[in-house]
Formats: C-alpha cells, structure tokens, sequence
C-alpha cells in the first residue's frame, strides 16, 4: 500500500522505536503533524522554542544513550534549532533532527520561512540530508539514525520539503543500511594494545585521565575495573563525570580550568599519561606548550581526527572505548609485565601530599548562602542518585565540582559549545526519559532566563523538576574574569530588574521557594523533593561574589593554579 | 608548509563539494587549487585538492576529510611518485606579423595548441605543471595577456597504485 510522506515518517520512527519527538508546529510540517495527529505509537512534546525541542532531545540521548528525535518547521523553525544541533554537535550527542522545508519547486525562489537549512547547519552536524522523493525518505531516515549513533555519535538534520510529505510511495523501511563511504572503526588494532599495556605496566607516575567518550562508549564499568586492577589514579573531564565512581578513593576529580590542585598535579608530573575517550580540549590543557611534559601518552579514541589534534601521542588506538578496555584488561591478564608497586606507593604518597590541600574547600560559617554549600546540601539531601543538568557559568562549575557522580548519564551539561539555556529543556528531556527519577537542574539567574518559557512545557507534562537557581544577581562567570583580568570593570554582568521567581514560578502553576538564610538551605531541599509530582523552583539567593577555584588562568600550565 | 596535492574519491551527491570546500574554510586550511569533475562510474566524483600546511596541519586535513560522509577514500598523492596536470587557456594580443610570429613560436616551444584565432587574437591551449604554466605567462608577458584560465592541479600516482572502490 502506498502511504505520503508524512505518514512513512511517523511509521519511520515507530519502527525505529522512537518513544518521543520533543518539537514545535508550522506550515512546512503540517502534513506531519496530521499523521501524528492519527497515530499513537510516538508521544509528541510541544515545547515553546525550538531551541527547547533540540536541548531536550538532547537531555534524553544524554541520560539514556539513546538517540533524541527534533520535529521543527522550515525558515525560522530550523534557525531556532541551530544553536541546540551545534550543542549536540560539540559534545558528540546522538540527535535526528527534522527541519520542515519549502515545496521543492519553490526552493532557491525566496518563499515565506524559507532558509537554506542544509547550508546554515552543514557545519554543525555530523551529517544532513536533503530528501526531495519521497521514495527516498525511508531509506534516509534509516541512515540518519545509522549515522547519529554509531562510530563518534553526532546530530544527523534531514530536511524534508513539504510536497514530499504529500506525495506518495510505497512504505519499507530498512532493517539495515550500509554506506560505502561510511565504516566506522569498532574494535581497536591488538597490537597497539598490547604495546599500551606495556607502557602503562611501565609507569612510575601513571595517570588515567577520562572524558565524554567513556560516557558515550558505555565504557563506564570496563574502565572501573581496569582502574581499579591498576591501582592509578584517575580524573575526569567536566564531560566525563560518572564514568568512574567520584566517591572511590581513586578518582582525584575534575581536571582542567577549574579542576582539582590533586588532579592537575597529577596530570602536569605524571609519567605515562593513558587518555580514554577524552579530547585535549583547551580548558583541559591549559597552556599546550606546558601540558605533561614529562609524560608518555596513550589515547584511546573512536575518532582518528581527535587523535594527534592537540597533542602528540605516544601510543594511537582508534576504537570504541569499551572494547578496548576489555582488550585491554584480557592483555593486562595474560601479561608477565607488573605494576611497579613501590614506585606506585610513592605516587599515591605525593598524591594525597597534594589532596591534603583540600583545594575545594569554602567558607562554612558565611552569612550569606555559599552556592557550593547548596551544590553540597543538594547532594547530600538526594544521596547522589539525582539526574543533574546545568547551565552554564559559576554553577556549572560548582555543580561539577560538589556533586559526585558515581554513575554515568546523571550529569548532563554543556561541555563544548557552553550553551546557556540549556539546563532546562535538557531536564525535562531526562525526566521523560526517567519518569520516576529525580531530575534536578542547577542554573543561575542569567541562564534560566535563556529558556524560561519551558516551565509552561513542565505544566503541560507534569514534569516534577526541581530547579535550583543560584541567584548571585550577576552573570558570575563574566564578573569573575572581570575581577580577575579587566580590574573589576563590571561591564554588563550585573543583573538587573529580576523577576521575583518565587510569582514567576507560581504564575507557570509551579510552586516557588525563596531561600535567603544558610541555615534553611538543607530544610528546603528536603521540603522541595518531598513534593514528588510538583515542580518546585528554588531561588537561592546567594554569595553575591563567591568566586570559582581553583583556577588556571589563560596561557598557564596545569601546575600553575590559582588556589584561593 | 610543504605542498600536498590531496586526490579524493567522493560520491557524486548534491552538497558534497560544499563539505569539502567548508571544511577548508571552518577550520582555516587553505586551498591552492581545487578540480572536480565525475569518473567513470557516473556515482563517485574525483575531486584533486592542492594545499599547504606542516605535517600535523596536513594529518588533521586527511583525518577530517575522511570523517566526511561523502568521502570514500582519498590519498595524498605527494606521499608518492605521481604525476600532475594542470591545462591552461591564454587569450593573447596578436597583431601583425612580427607579434603573430612570436606568439606561434612560443606556443611551439612550450608544446602548447592555438586553439582559436581572430585578426587581433590568439587562444592557446597548454598542458603541464603548474611551473610550466607560470613560465609561459612570464615569456608572453603579462601585457600582452588578454586573460587566462587554469583548471586547478589534476594529478594521479604512477606506477600500479590506484585509488578506487575495487
């Protein structure tokens, strides 16, 4: 039987087992909107922008592995879309956006809401598809989802006009596609492994250092255990949270720009550096030229081109991360190479010489609310177990710094691109994927506001988030540098003329709490997360100029931290 | 910054130079020349690329190309022994005997054809390295050159060695 379009693309998704489409009507995508109209195997979320549908498809990929699905219309539908495909696109998340498009005979012609789509996103996508036969849409769609979740994962956009979701074809969609031109690598060549392990068993000073890819990878638990078998120490980066448990002696926490003196340390004099899943990003290197340079480096990456980008690598494997780790630990038991325990005593010595700094520590006794103190009270009072997003700025920070992930998919934030907005819509995209989670965003008051208008999208799906809102009335980031490099010319990060969030809040049919006393920080959180179907927005009005440390400023190396 | 010329096997699709030549320009490679055309299985497109960079700007060019999609397979032909084509067309003043003759014994010298002519011009055609090229323009004398056209560097490795979907 032959179906239109708009009926092959929902029927598309239902047989991808697609569970939500996080989207926003409009003229080019009405004939889509009716086959969903009439069908009942997808749920719809309508959000309010469409940079919203994007961060929330986003959220869900993060907190499930899975990919996340984006419905937008053509012109200003796609453009709104843009800013979170390139947010998807930075931190190698698994997306299949759908732009609605003009009439394929109107393309080129200037016609209402019409935008090269293709062009403006080409740069921002692992991949984009123009379809314009319908006859091409299943297939299309088939390797959109092929392309999103496999080799480095990534946002796939297709661009369907809208004469294509009316015209007609006969439906089948793929079990399998392949790509000629597209093969990605799964396993890691043995012996780069091996002569990896034989450095690693070779380390005085070894030093694991982790990122998103283990995330990615679902190489949390391979890389637990070779950790642990090892014996090193081990850091994540600010993406890489919860792919090795923050609470296991081991773990020395974040590194980079604001990472941990422990960490940092351990990173500029280790002697073999084995990096898994993780980039070299410039806030995690610091000054390049200065960047461990006593060290060995062993970097396992399913992306070649991440490989020998920054840094020169001893020892290259390409390949998913939990496959080789399993290689890795098969190796590790069939070797007669040993770890060199006593030099290994005396690294962990120095280590905790250098944690013993407690770098992380912050005024107690203050006054006013401290955000690190909220961060840590948020942790305690939900045992570690919440699914936490972020914005971006100060409170992504603390959030990184204070609230220890022992497992993957619960810390979901904006790594590379830093998109501020992002917090919200994410959440709500991690708590339809976990409906009977606890999903908590930590912002501040200038990011909340990139994406307010998604509380209306809470009420309409009864999503219980609970937002906490670190309210220093500064862009607390922006004023930080300020202080720092630009002698406290405060040039438009002061927030003024706030809402009161607390009526805000209530206005959205959500409850509000105000919080401006230390000592009510623990009780509101416990009330807030006893209110289990309410969202609960928590405005913390804090520390006004509480300051992220430590901190590598621009142009240092990791051994040159500012500490307080 | 050593010249490179970079051969690369694509699918012949809507878009796909577009990645190519937008790769260039996001990450700020630059391009010397650049020739594209179908091969002999109308779905696959030969696109020859000339470029300059240090060995790990040249590394990261490859890596990033062959993360395109599109992108089959691609060499870098200055790894090997190769040869390398460009064609050039030059409209030139020729008028009178004395102008006309020496044009025509240029064009001999360097092996080059007369493709077209006019009481006031000659068009030759000429095939060679891109030094060859330059050579010509310099002996002709940029007055006397009404314009040119080059295709961009064509190049393909000698010996056995091919780069093909087989």
């Amino acid at each position: 039987m032959e179906l239109t379009g708009a009926d092959i693309f929902a029927r598309c998704l239902a047989d991808e087992g697609v569970e939500y489409v996080f989207g926003y009507p409009g003229g080019a995508v009405l004939h889509i909107y009716d086959a969903l109209y009439k069908q009942e195997a997808i749920e719809h979320v309508l959000v309010r922008h469409e940079q919203a549908a994007t961060h929330a498809a986003d959220g869900y990929a993060r907190s499930t592995g899975k990919p996340g699905v984006v419905l937008v219309t053509s012109g200003p539908g796609a453009t709104n879309a843009v800013t979170g495909i390139a947010t998807a696109h930075m931190d190698s998340i698994p997306m299949v956006v759908f732009t609605g498009q003009v009439p394929t005979n109107m393309i080129g012609n200037d016609a209402f809401q019409e935008v090269d789509s293709i062009g403006i996103t080409r740069p921002c996508v692992k991949h984009n598809f123009l379809v314009k036969d319908v006859k091409d849409l299943a297939e299309t769609i088939k390797k959109a989802f092929y392309i999103a979740t496999t080799g480095r994962p990534g946002p796939v956009v297709i661009d369907i006009p809208k004469d294509v979701t009316a015209d007609k074809a006969e439906y089948h969609y793929p079990k399998k596609v392949s790509i000629r031109s597209y093969n990605p690598v799964t396993k890691g060549n043995p012996r780069q492994i091996k002569k990896a392990v034989e450095l690693m068993l070779s380390a005085e000073r070894p030093m694991v250092y982790t990122g998103g890819g283990v995330i990615l990878g679902r190489g949390a638990d391979s890389l637990t255990k070779l950790v642990k078998k090892l014996n090193y120490p081990i850091t994540n980066t600010l993406m890489g949270l919860g792919g090795y448990p923050a609470t296991d002696r081991q773990n020395l926490g974040m590194l980079g720009m604001h990472g941990t003196y422990e960490a940092n340390m351990s990173m500029h004099h280790c002697d073999v550096l084995i990096a898994i899943g993780a980039r070299f990003d410039d806030r995690v290197t610091g000054n390049i030229e200065k960047f461990c340079p006593t060290a060995k480096i062993v970097h396992v990456d399913i992306d070649p081109a991440s490989i020998a980008k920054n840094v020169k690598v001893d020892v290259p494997i390409v390949g998913n991360v939990d496959s080789v780790l399993k290689d890795m630990l098969d190796v590790l038991k069939e070797t007669k190479a040993k770890i060199n325990k006593d030099a290994l005593a005396i690294w962990w010595k120095q280590i905790e010489e250098w944690r013993s700094l407690d770098c992380l520590k912050f005024d107690q006794n203050s006054e006013t609310i401290k955000p690190q103190y909220v961060v840590q009270q948020l942790y305690n009072v939900t045992k570690g177990d919440a699914f936490v997003t972020s914005d971006v700025g100060q409170h992504q920070m603390f959030a990184a710094q204070y609230y220890k992930f022992d497992k993957p998919y619960r810390w979901i934030n904006s790594g590379g691109l830093g998109t501020m907005g992002f917090g919200l819509p994410a959440a709500m995209g991690a708590q339809f994927a976990h409906p009977d989670e606890l999903v908590c965003c930590i912002t501040g008051e200038g990011s909340i506001q990139m994406n307010i208008q998604e509380l209306a999208t809470c009420m309409q799906y009864g999503l219980p988030l609970k937002i906490i809102n670190l309210n220093n009335r500064f862009l607390g980031m922006v004023r930080q540098w300020q202080e720092f490099f630009y002698q406290g010319r405060y040039s438009m990060s002061y927030m003024d003329s706030l809402p009161d969030f607390v009526k805000l809040a209530e206005s959205y049919g959500h409850v509000g709490m105000k919080i401006e006393n230390p000592a009510d920080v623990e009780g509101a959180l416990k009330e807030a997360m006893a209110l289990k179907d309410r969202l609960v927005f928590m405005d913390f009005i804090t520390d006004r100029e509480e300051n992220v440390y430590p901190m590598i400023p621009a142009g240092a190396g990791l051994n040159e931290m500012i500490l307080v | 910054m050593m010249r490179h010329i970079i051969s690369i096997l694509m699918e012949n699709e809507a878009g796909a130079l577009s990645r190519v030549a937008g790769l260039f320009s996001a990450r700020g490679y630059n391009i010397e020349s650049l020739t594209v055309a179908p091969t002999e299985d109308p779905s696959l497109s030969r696109l020859t690329l000339v470029t300059r960079g240090s060995d790990e700007i040249i590394e990261q060019i490859t890596k990033q190309l062959n993360k395109l999609i599109e992108v089959v397979k691609l060499i870098d032909l200055t790894d090997g022994p190769h040869v390398e084509r460009e064609l050039m067309l030059v409209k030139v003043k020729a008028m009178g005997h004395d102008e006309r003759a020496e044009i025509d014994r240029l064009n001999d010298i360097f092996r080059g054809n007369i493709i077209d002519v006019t009481p006031k011009t000659y068009t030759i055609e000429l095939t060679g390295t891109g030094d060859k090229l330059d050579a010509l323009i310099v002996a002709i004398g940029a007055d006397k050159i009404l314009e040119t056209v080059r295709s961009g560097v064509s190049g393909i490795a000698r010996g056995e060695k091919s780069l093909s979907v087989k």
